[in-house]
């Protein structure tokens, strides 16, 4: 099968909707920062360098607690130990054969640009990688500059609806893969199940939850479905 | 360096290496092919994972906008696709059903 080769304008395209996604959270991040009376530099510092999503948020409510930062470090490891699953999935379809490059588009793996994609039809090229992510990236950065310097720029209510933004597009890369594809409904709904399970019932914390899902659930399937491709 | 600098530095250290190190560590054409199945399952399942139960909550204490919202993507997009509509459509769902205050 020969497939289409993705292109940086492609990458625009689909980093859009994880720019619209991130924004709003970002904002809330960037005010969160600047109520626990982080300056500037760090909050803003978070974004750019550390590029992590629910584990930024927690830091930052630790450091209010006076937590320890090797506390806070470990607790971003757990919570996004996920990741090295993501990315070792993607590793095998990544057309980059140059190791800085590689080494750069890594650091842009998250659980948005991971899923874009890895429902992406077409060859991963890195100026794909590249513009894709940083699309998203850069809707990170602005927003906690935003959130910190202007508080909630937005009107309260857009700001809250724009919550669901991201799921919104989980949920619309998801369908069109699982229409007609037994297996693959059988995976995202039994994963999404045991998670909310091992969460609300047993109480795990999200990063353990959600690696342990994955894993067990990825695995069963392994086991018992014959090694064909299901596509 | 301040305490918060070094946290900055410990959370990218341990938030960069495992999204960068499965990159330079799997060389795909040697797996077996059932370490090649497994990483095939990956995107459904860390997607299954992705929505619940974190949809329900997307907008905190408006659970039934968040679903009515949610009814709507999987809607669209099992009948037209496209992912950008699904996002602002959804989106603009959510903000007119909280604007009616009744949601």
């Amino acid at each position: 099968m020969i497939l289409e080769i993705l292109d940086k304008k492609q990458g625009f395209k689909d980093g859009f909707p994880i720019f619209l996604g991130y924004f709003p959270i970002a904002i809330t991040f960037g005010i969160l920062s600047s109520n626990t009376g982080l300056t500037f530099f760090e909050t803003i510092s978070f974004s750019i360098i550390v590029f992590a999503g629910a584990s930024q948020f927690i830091a930052v409510k630790m450091i209010a607690v006076a937590a320890s930062p090797v506390a806070i470090i470990l607790t971003t490891l757990f919570l996004n130990f996920r990741h090295f699953l993501m990315s070792a999935s993607l590793s095998a379809r990544l057309k980059v054969k140059h190791k800085g490059v590689k080494g750069f588009i890594g650091f842009f793996i998250t659980d948005e640009t991971f899923s874009v994609a890895s429902f992406a039809k077409g060859q991963l090229t890195a100026s794909y990688m590249m513009t894709m992510t940083i699309t998203g990236y850069l809707g990170w950065c602005l927003g906690t500059a935003f959130g910190y310097l202007l508080g909630g720029v937005l009107p309260k209510l857009l700001q809250l609806s724009m919550g669901i933004g991201l799921y919104a597009m989980f949920v619309a890369l998801l369908v069109p893969k699982i229409k007609g594809n037994r297996l693959g409904l059988l995976l995202a709904i039994s994963s999404g199940l045991l998670n909310t399970f091992l969460l609300k019932v047993i109480h795990l914390s999200s990063g353990w939850s959600i690696v342990l899902s994955i894993v067990i659930i990825s695995l069963t399937a392994t086991i018992i479905v014959k090694g064909e491709k299901y596509e | 360096m301040s305490s918060v600098n070094l946290i900055i530095l410990g959370m990218m250290i341990v938030t960069y290496l495992p999204r960068v190190v499965p990159f330079f560590m799997v060389d795909h054409e040697r797996l077996p092919n059932k370490v090649k199945q497994f990483l095939e399952y990956i995107p459904y399942t860390a997607l299954g994972v992705l929505v619940l139960p974190g949809t329900l909550t997307a907008v905190p204490e408006h659970l039934t906008a968040s679903v009515i919202g949610i009814i709507f993507t999987v809607a669209y997009s099992y009948f037209k696709g496209g992912i950008i509509i699904s996002v602002i459509g959804t989106i603009g769902i959510v903000y007119l059903l909280l604007l009616t205050g009744i949601f």
